[in-house]
C-alpha cells in the first residue's frame, strides 16, 4: 500500500545541510495499522510527512498503491492528498468555524458535491465519531479528545485509503487516548483504512499497532510485528521504549539469585495456564519471579517473566516449558543443575 | 460663559467632514491595504509563494511611504493629489494623501495578523487537498478575522490623527477648525471643544471595534 525506497531527507540549514532521514525503507500493507515510533527529533514527523509529501525526499522514492508520487505537484498532488487523510497532535482545527464546518472544509475543497450532499455527509462523519450533538459548537468549547475526534472525522470526509496519525493522542490524557485508539481501530476494521501511526509512546504501539518500526536518529533501527518489538526487543532504543512503557521489571537484568535465569513469554491462549506450578511439581525445581509483565498486544494476552530456576531436573523442565507454547531465552545465571552437564563437567576436573 | 464664542455649527460642521475623510479612507485603505499585506504574507520567508526579491522590494517600497512624516507627504503629494482629484484642498484634496500614508501601515498590521495564524492550520489545510490561494482565502484570512479587524480599527484611529494634520493645509475637519480658530486666533476654548470631540470619537471607534474583534474571535 504504501513504500518507501531508500528515502532520505536533509534539511538546509546556516551551517549546511542537516540529514533527517537516512535511506529508510519502509512497507505498509494494505489495511494495516503501522506504528513508528522513537524518540523526538528521530525523525518521525518528517517520515510521516514524505508520505503526504508535505515533505519532499531529498532522494530516494515515495509509493501509494502502487504509484510513484514522489514527483506529484500541483493539481495532482491536491487529488493525491485527498486520498490520504492527516490526523494531527494539536488537531489543527479552523478556530472560526463550527464542528461540522470543519468537517466540511476537505469537501468544499474538493468541490464535488452538492451543500445537501455535504451536510449529508457531515452529520454521518460526526455520527461516527460520537459529535453528533456537537456539530454547531465551536472547537474552543470542546474537550482535547472531542477536537481530535472532529479531526478524525475531518480526516476521512473525502473516504481516504490511508490515515497518517501525527502523535494524535500526545495531547490527550490516558483515558482520552484509550478511547481515541478505539476509535481508529474500529475505522481501520470497519472501513479498511491503512492507518501510519507516529507516536514516542510504546503504550500506543501496544494497543492499536500490526507493526512497529522503531527510528533513531534518522534510521530505522527495529522493524517487526508489535508482539516481536514489544516482546523481544532487540535494538537498545526498542529496550528503552519499552522500559520506559512497562517499568524496570518489564525486561529485568539478571540479579544475584541462583539458577539458571531464564525469560519466559506467553502469548495467546497459553498465557493463562497454570503451566509454571505444573512444571515446578513436575520436575521438582524451584523458581524465584525477577521480574515481568502481564497485558494485551492489541486483544491477544501475554505475559512474560523472568525466572531464576534452581533445583530438580532444570533442563527436562525447560524442554515441557517450550513444549507447552513458552518462548524460553536464556538469560544468565548458572548453568542448569542436570545430570549430564554434570558428567561433563566431572570430565573436564 | 466662556464657551458663548463657540459656533456649535461649525463643530458640527468639521465633525461631519471629519467623519467623511476617516470613513471614506478606511474603506480605501483596506481595500488597497489588504491585497498588499496578503502580497506581503505570502511571499514572506517559508510561505506558498516564498519570493525573496518580490518581499524585499515591496517591503523596501512601503517602508519608504511609511519614513515620510504624514504632514510632508501631504505637501510632496500635492501636485499628483491635484493631477488625480483636481484640487489639493478640502476633503477632496486629502482623501489621496490619507490612502497613501495609511495604506503601507495597514499592510503591515495585516501581514503581522496572517502570521498569526497557527502554521498547523495552514499544513493542515494543504493535508486536505487545498491549493495556495483555497488556504489563503478560506483558512488564513477567515482565522486572522479577528486580528485583521483590530488592524483596521488602528488604522481608523491613525487616520483620525491624519486628518487633523491634514488641516494644517486646508484639508477642513476638527483639526483643521482646532488650528485656526484654537491656534490662529487664540481661541483655546474651541480648540478644547476640538480634542474633545476628537477623544469622543477616537474612544468610539475603539469600543466598537474591540467588540467586533469579541464578536469574531472564536480562539
Amino acid at each position: 500500500m504504501i513504500r518507501l525506497e531508500a528515502v532520505t531527507k536533509n534539511f538546509a540549514s546556516k551551517r549546511g545541510t542537516l540529514p533527517a532521514l537516512h535511506g529508510i525503507d519502509l512497507q505498509v500493507g494494505r489495511g494495516e495499522i503501522f506504528g513508528i515510533i522513537g524518540a523526538s527529533g528521530a525523525g518521525k514527523s518528517t517520515l510521516v510527512r514524505l508520505i503526504n509529501l508535505l515533505e519532499r525526499p531529498s532522494s530516494g522514492q515515495v509509493w501509494i498503491d502502487g504509484q510513484q508520487i514522489t514527483d506529484a505537484r500541483g493539481t495532482g498532488l491536491q487529488a493525491l492528498r485527498r486520498q490520504i487523510g492527516m490526523v494531527f497532535q494539536h488537531f489543527n482545527l479552523l478556530s472560526g468555524r463550527t464542528v461540522a464546518r470543519n468537517v466540511a472544509y476537505p469537501l468544499e475543497l474538493a468541490g464535488k458535491l452538492t451543500k445537501a450532499q455535504i451536510a449529508e455527509k457531515v452529520a454521518a462523519l460526526l455520527a461516527r465519531v460520537g459529535l453528533s450533538d456537537h456539530a454547531q459548537k465551536y472547537p474552543r468549547q470542546l474537550s482535547g479528545g472531542q477536537k481530535q475526534r472532529v479531526g478524525i472525522a475531518r480526516a476521512l470526509a473525502n473516504d481516504p485509503k490511508v490515515l497518517l496519525c501525527d502523535e494524535a493522542t500526545s495531547a490527550l490524557d490516558p483515558q482520552t487516548t484509550g478511547q481515541v485508539l478505539d476509535l481508529l481501530q474500529e475505522i481501520n476494521r470497519e472501513l479498511g483504512v491503512t492507518i501510519v501511526m507516529i507516536t514516542h509512546e510504546m503504550e500506543v504501539i501496544r494497543r492499536a499497532c500490526d507493526r512497529v518500526a522503531v527510528l533513531e536518529k534518522g534510521r530505522v533501527v527495529e522493524e517487526g510485528p508489535v508482539a516481536k518489538v514489544f516482546l523481544h526487543p532487540g535494538h537498545p532504543v526498542s529496550r528503552a521504549l519499552v522500559r520506559e512503557a512497562e517499568g524496570d521489571a518489564a525486561l529485568s537484568d539478571p540479579g544475584t539469585a541462583t539458577g539458571q535465569h531464564l525469560r519466559l513469554t506467553f502469548t495467546g491462549a497459553d498465557t493463562h495456564q497454570p503451566l509454571l506450578s505444573r512444571i515446578a511439581r513436575e520436575f521438582g525445581v524451584d523458581f524465584a519471579i525477577l521480574g515481568g509483565r502481564v497485558g494485551h498486544i492489541r486483544t491477544t494476552p501475554y505475559a512474560q517473566f523472568s525466572i531464576a530456576l534452581s533445583g530438580g531436573d532444570a533442563v527436562a523442565a525447560t524442554a515441557a516449558l517450550q513444549a507447552a507454547g513458552a518462548a524460553v531465552e536464556v538469560i544468565g545465571g548458572a548453568a542448569p543443575a542436570a545430570a549430564p552437564a554434570e558428567v561433563r563437567h566431572l570430565h573436564v576436573v | 460663559m466662556w464657551f458663548e464664542r463657540i459656533n456649535w455649527a461649525d463643530i458640527g460642521t468639521a465633525l461631519s467632514q471629519t467623519l467623511a475623510m476617516v470613513s471614506v479612507s478606511l474603506v480605501l485603505t483596506v481595500l488597497i491595504g489588504l491585497p498588499l499585506g496578503i502580497l506581503l504574507f505570502v511571499t514572506g520567508k517559508g510561505q506558498p509563494f516564498a519570493h525573496g526579491l518580490g518581499y524585499g522590494m515591496l517591503s523596501f517600497v512601503l517602508n519608504i511611504i511609511r519614513s515620510v512624516p504624514f504632514i510632508i507627504l501631504l505637501i510632496v503629494l500635492m501636485p499628483v493629489t491635484v493631477l488625480i482629484t483636481g484640487t489639493s484642498l478640502g476633503i477632496k484634496g486629502v482623501i489621496f494623501p490619507l490612502v497613501v500614508g495609511t495604506s503601507p501601515f495597514f499592510a503591515r498590521l495585516v501581514e503581522t495578523a496572517l502570521r498569526e495564524v497557527d502554521p498547523g492550520v495552514i499544513e493542515a489545510s494543504f493535508a486536505m487537498g487545498a491549493s495556495p490561494v483555497q488556504t489563503i482565502f478560506r483558512a488564513v484570512l477567515p482565522e486572522a478575522l479577528p486580528g485583521l479587524i483590530a488592524a483596521a480599527t488602528v488604522t481608523a484611529i491613525v487616520l483620525v490623527d491624519y486628518t487633523a494634520m491634514s488641516g494644517a493645509i486646508g484639508g477642513g475637519g476638527l483639526g483643521d477648525l482646532a488650528i485656526r480658530y484654537g491656534y490662529h486666533r487664540f481661541q483655546t476654548e474651541i480648540m478644547l471643544v476640538c480634542v474633545v470631540v476628537l477623544i469622543l470619537l477616537v474612544q468610539l471607534i475603539q469600543a466598537s471595534g474591540n467588540s467586533l474583534v469579541t464578536r469574531f474571535s472564536r480562539r
